[in-house]
């Protein structure tokens, strides 16, 4: 429950984007998750994206399903409708908000519980179907809000805070999302911002089912020795494959990087992805490749981040459907409704 | 052979067809009831198969009524036998003095037949075997011979069963002519070699009128198309699956942009009822009319986010096809066992409105009137529907539209009434109705945007563990419940012709059956005032009805009589005065069950009392 109210006063000479809104203006309520959470700083990551991309806070819909994770929508773009809805059910929820209106960018906060457990088969079935939205799942392999037990991505072997050791397989979206056929792959670390705002940007840009699996260390539950999501042991374990950077109109975010290392990325919308590969050999547009990849790090312990895999040219599900233009929520009965002649003519073959 | 006088009755009859699942009869059967309605007489059939696509036992039942009595009857009168595994039970479902047809190829032992019914052997597979090479086609001419066979037996005109095969196989000559053959072939034999017609006969007459013969699915998914629904999420589930089908027909046809051929709708099937029914609540969160269709599991699974619906106040429409439960139960008998489940429907105190149409035409009206209901309260409205309505053909009344009517979307705060700086709180009761106004995502820059979420929160949609703030809340959502007794559809009320201290409410497929049986309890000389219900909260009139009457009767098909549980928890009445008429078998109830029902307890309180009959 958040007792403070958040100032709204700022600096006057805050900057200012393209759209004339200050950093704050892309802020909620004030976090009220433990202090040094890693889900505060995807929160942040994620206010900083918006901000750089120029987004109308409006014009997203934030939606979440239940747990530590799906509260923080409240914690940005104050402006925005947001939806804190059912344990492991935001995928769906998501899916028929985006075919009500294909105009709004939807931005969809899960945690691990709420998608590799509850929400397993809507995490599934959501991004088999291509459904236009950007899906992160904070990911700290423990179920905070309920005190420390064991999620469905913690890593076998690993301990728990009062020294439990896990038994079960872990799943990893990643590699379930490669496989699903999501067209936007990535994973990266709350503690390594520079890596996570410009893959949140590239992810909304992106046309199709974009999905970040973030490393979010839980500093209550999950983050001591023997844990392998504690910001000790992803610091010593990260494999980067590429760092990225989004370019946008006339005011790329950053580009510093050496010619020869860096990948253009051309996206459905115009905007390209800056690649600076870290891995010479990594091909963010093999699906096959970032699987095999993947499965060899993983068996090496190294959790790989980075853009495992981009399709630019996806479809959404509003493709596949062929639906119109024109957001459904929009239509009235002048458009709608077959109307009283062809209802006779129904009638009629009925006789 | 008979020693009973063979059945004789001009256009009021039953005929059962017993057939085999997956052999291609239903088409045939389906083509007798309607060349009976081409006749002017009205028809009621249905449909009893099982959860099954090929093997098992399936039959076909048709009550030909001049009088127009579209519930089911009970009883056969002729029984057209084609299956073996049932042959026993078939023949002796018949009724005395009724007739037995059947594929007389191979011969039978006299003990499989009964003395008191007339036998009617045709050799089907005879005639069938001489005339085709096929198998498949063996199989589904087979059916059109004896077809046609019956319409020499009932005295049926041939020309009208033409016409009809023509209207199903335009365009498609070969086919049409081989089955207008195939008719003769039947119809030939059986006027050459039997005595036609039999007792049973259709006469020509005028009784169907500007009527029309449809499923109530189908009626629920036009219902949909006309009122408005752009998302419709569904998981396959008998006895709805139609429902969806049939609403991705009407769209094909009827919301296909013209000029782009694009889609004015999106339909999408779940991966199971909890991602149907979010799919649905996203949508409507979102602005767009959006509904599922499902039965009894489905609703089991959805109701979670029946509960968020209620509490969030998210538009929502669910059509329930009811189907016999617990559990799978019978998953393709009929039932109304789902009031209490959806009245109630999930954890916490919640409250739901539920619609209940008692044909197709009213599934049409409902289903429409559905989504400006759910619009207008912020919740999840029902439709409930059952088996016998919704898979089954039924005679009813044309659809109507009137072109004036705009949807009624309810109350939604819009970027100018933010801008003339309105006072907007999500759940702040404005006009003491206990509806709040809702904002559409995306609608304004600085203004109108809110935290939608499951747990308590205040008028202005702030999150609130306040004793104080959630029961106010709770109590703005019982006063809106109240507003909707207002607005849905009205119990109708049918008086007796002579002033009765006993009233009989009853509602939903049952309607049929009670209407005709109000007639054979006044032959009995039991006068009845009736109630139809047609939604829930409960209008004030139902209270009423209840305090004019000394005992009611309370018609329902669930073991357990919930909808006469769900009056007297709303109504807060004796339950005694309540008298429970239950049938469940997963049958359809009939007038000959509520007539003796009733007529028995009728009976039973106007015996004389001890105490006068002594002294």
């Amino acid at each position: 429950m958040t007792y403070i109210a958040k100032p709204k006063f700022h600096h006057p000479g805050l900057k200012k984007n393209e759209l004339g809104y200050t950093h704050r203006d892309y802020e909620g309520k004030i976090s009220t998750l433990c202090a040094g959470c890693g889900h505060d700083s995807i929160t942040a990551s994620i206010i900083e994206a918006c901000y750089e991309l120029s987004i109308e806070p409006h014009r997203v819909a934030k939606i979440s399903g239940i747990g530590c994770s799906s509260k923080t929508p409240d914690y940005f773009l104050g402006n925005s409708h947001g939806f804190n809805s059912v344990h492991g059910r935001m995928p769906s929820v998501l899916t028929g908000a985006n075919l009500a209106n294909r105009d709004l960018i939807y931005l969809g906060v899960s945690g691990d519980g709420d998608s590799a457990s509850i929400g397993f088969g809507q995490f599934a079935h959501s991004i088999r179907r291509g459904v236009n939205m950007t899906y992160i799942v904070e990911n700290n392999g423990v179920y905070g809000l309920t005190k420390g037990q064991f999620s469905a991505t913690a890593d076998r072997g690993s301990k728990s805070k009062k020294g439990v050791t896990n038994t079960d397989n872990a799943i990893d979206l990643v590699a379930i999302a490669l496989q699903l056929g999501a067209t936007f792959v990535a994973r990266s670390f709350s503690g390594d911002k520079t890596q996570l705002v410009p893959l949140i940007a590239a992810a909304i840009r992106h046309k199709g089912a974009s999905f970040i699996d973030v490393i979010s260390p839980c500093i209550a539950f999950n983050n001591h020795a023997g844990s392998t999501k504690s910001f000790d042991y992803v610091r010593e374990h990260n494999d980067a494959v590429n760092r990225l950077d989004v370019l946008v109109g006339r005011d790329p975010i950053a580009v510093d990087y050496a010619p020869g290392t860096v990948q253009m990325v051309e996206q459905h919308d115009g905007s390209r992805i800056a690649l600076r590969k870290i891995d010479a050999d990594y091909d963010p547009h093999d699906r096959l490749g970032a699987q095999t990849f993947l499965q060899k790090h993983a068996a090496k312990g190294q959790i790989v981040t980075g853009l495992l895999y981009v399709d630019p040219d996806a479809e959404d599900l509003h493709e596949h459907l062929n639906t119109v233009e024109t957001p459904l929520n929009t239509l009235e009965a002048d458009t709608l409704c077959p109307g009283s002649a062809m209802l006779d003519k129904f009638n009629a073959s009925l006789r | 052979m008979s020693d009973k006088k063979p059945i004789s009755s001009v256009n009021d009859f039953v005929v059962r067809f017993a057939n085999v699942n997956g052999s291609g009869s239903a088409s045939a059967n389906e083509m007798f009831a309607r060349a009976i309605l081409r006749h002017g007489v009205p028809v009621s059939p249905r449909n009893i198969f099982p959860s099954n696509i090929q093997g098992l036992p399936t039959w076909y039942e048709v009550r030909v009524t001049e009088d127009g009595h579209l519930g089911a009857r009970g009883g056969v009168d002729m029984m057209v036998a084609m299956n073996p595994q049932t042959w026993d039970k078939d023949v002796a479902g018949i009724e005395p003095g009724g007739y037995l047809f059947y594929d007389s190829t191979k011969p039978m032992p006299s003990t499989k037949f009964r003395d008191d019914i007339t036998v009617i052997g045709v050799p089907l597979t005879a005639i069938t075997n001489s005339t085709y090479t096929d198998p498949r086609q063996r199989q589904l001419f087979k059916n059109i011979i004896y077809l046609g066979a019956l319409s020499a037996l009932l005295d049926m005109d041939p020309k009208l069963i033409e016409q009809l095969i023509g209207e199903q196989y335009k365009g498609k000559e070969k086919l049409l002519s081989s089955n207008v053959h195939a008719l003769h072939l039947g119809r030939d034999w059986a006027l050459q070699n039997l005595k036609c017609p039999t007792g049973l006969r259709v006469k020509k007459s005028d009784k169907v009128g500007d009527r029309i013969f449809i499923e109530g699915n189908s009626a629920a998914a036009l219902g949909a198309v006309y009122g408005g629904a752009t998302v419709c999420a569904w998981y396959p589930i008998t006895p709805s699956s139609s429902v969806a089908e049939a609403f991705t027909a009407h769209c094909k046809k009827y919301r296909h942009d013209p000029e782009t051929g694009k889609a004015k709708y999106a339909i999408v099937q779940g991966e199971d009822e909890l991602a149907s029914i979010g799919i649905v609540i996203g949508a409507s969160w979102n602005g767009a009319r959006a509904f599922t269709a499902t039965s009894g599991p489905g609703i089991s699974l959805m109701t979670e986010f029946i509960g968020l619906s209620y509490f969030a106040e998210i538009p929502a429409v669910i059509m329930n096809i009811q189907r016999a439960g617990p559990s799978t139960g019978m998953p393709t008998r009929t039932q109304q066992c789902d009031i209490i489940a959806c009245a109630y429907a999930s954890h916490g105190d919640t409250k739901h409105v539920l619609l209940f149409p008692e044909d197709p035409a009213e599934a049409f009206e409902f289903a429409a009137a559905a989504f400006d209901l759910a619009e207008r309260l912020q919740t999840t409205i029902f439709l409930m529907l059952d088996l016998d309505i919704g898979m089954n053909h039924r005679l009813c009344r044309p659809l109507k539209w009137d072109d004036a009517k705009q949807y009624d979307r309810g109350k939604v705060m819009t970027s100018e009434m933010l801008e003339e700086g309105r006072d907007f709180g999500r759940y702040l009761d404005v006009d003491g109705d206990g509806i709040p106004y809702r904002t559409y995502p995306g609608t304004h820059p600085t203004k109108g945007s809110y935290f939608t979420r499951g747990t308590s929160r205040d008028r202005y949609a702030r999150y609130s563990e306040e004793g104080s703030v959630y029961a106010d809340n709770m109590q703005r959502l019982m006063r809106k419940f109240e507003t909707a007794q207002d607005l849905v559809p009205r119990p109708l009320q049918a008086n007796a012709e002579r002033p009765t201290k006993y009233g009989v409410i009853y509602f939903g497929s049952t309607t049929p059956a009670m209407d005709e049986a109000i007639g054979l309890l006044e032959a009995r000389g039991h006068q009845l005032d009736r109630l139809r219900i047609r939604a829930f909260p409960f209008h004030s009139s139902v209270a009423s009805f209840l305090a004019e009457h000394d005992f009611v009767y309370v018609v329902e098909q669930n073991r357990d009589s919930q909808l006469r549980q769900l009056i007297v928890n709303e109504n807060g009445i004796d339950p005694v005065r309540l008298v429970p008429i239950v049938h469940y078998d997963g049958s359809p109830i009939t007038a000959r069950f509520i007539a003796k029902a009733i007529g028995d307890h009728q009976d039973h309180l106007k015996v004389t009392p001890l105490r006068k009959a002594v002294s």
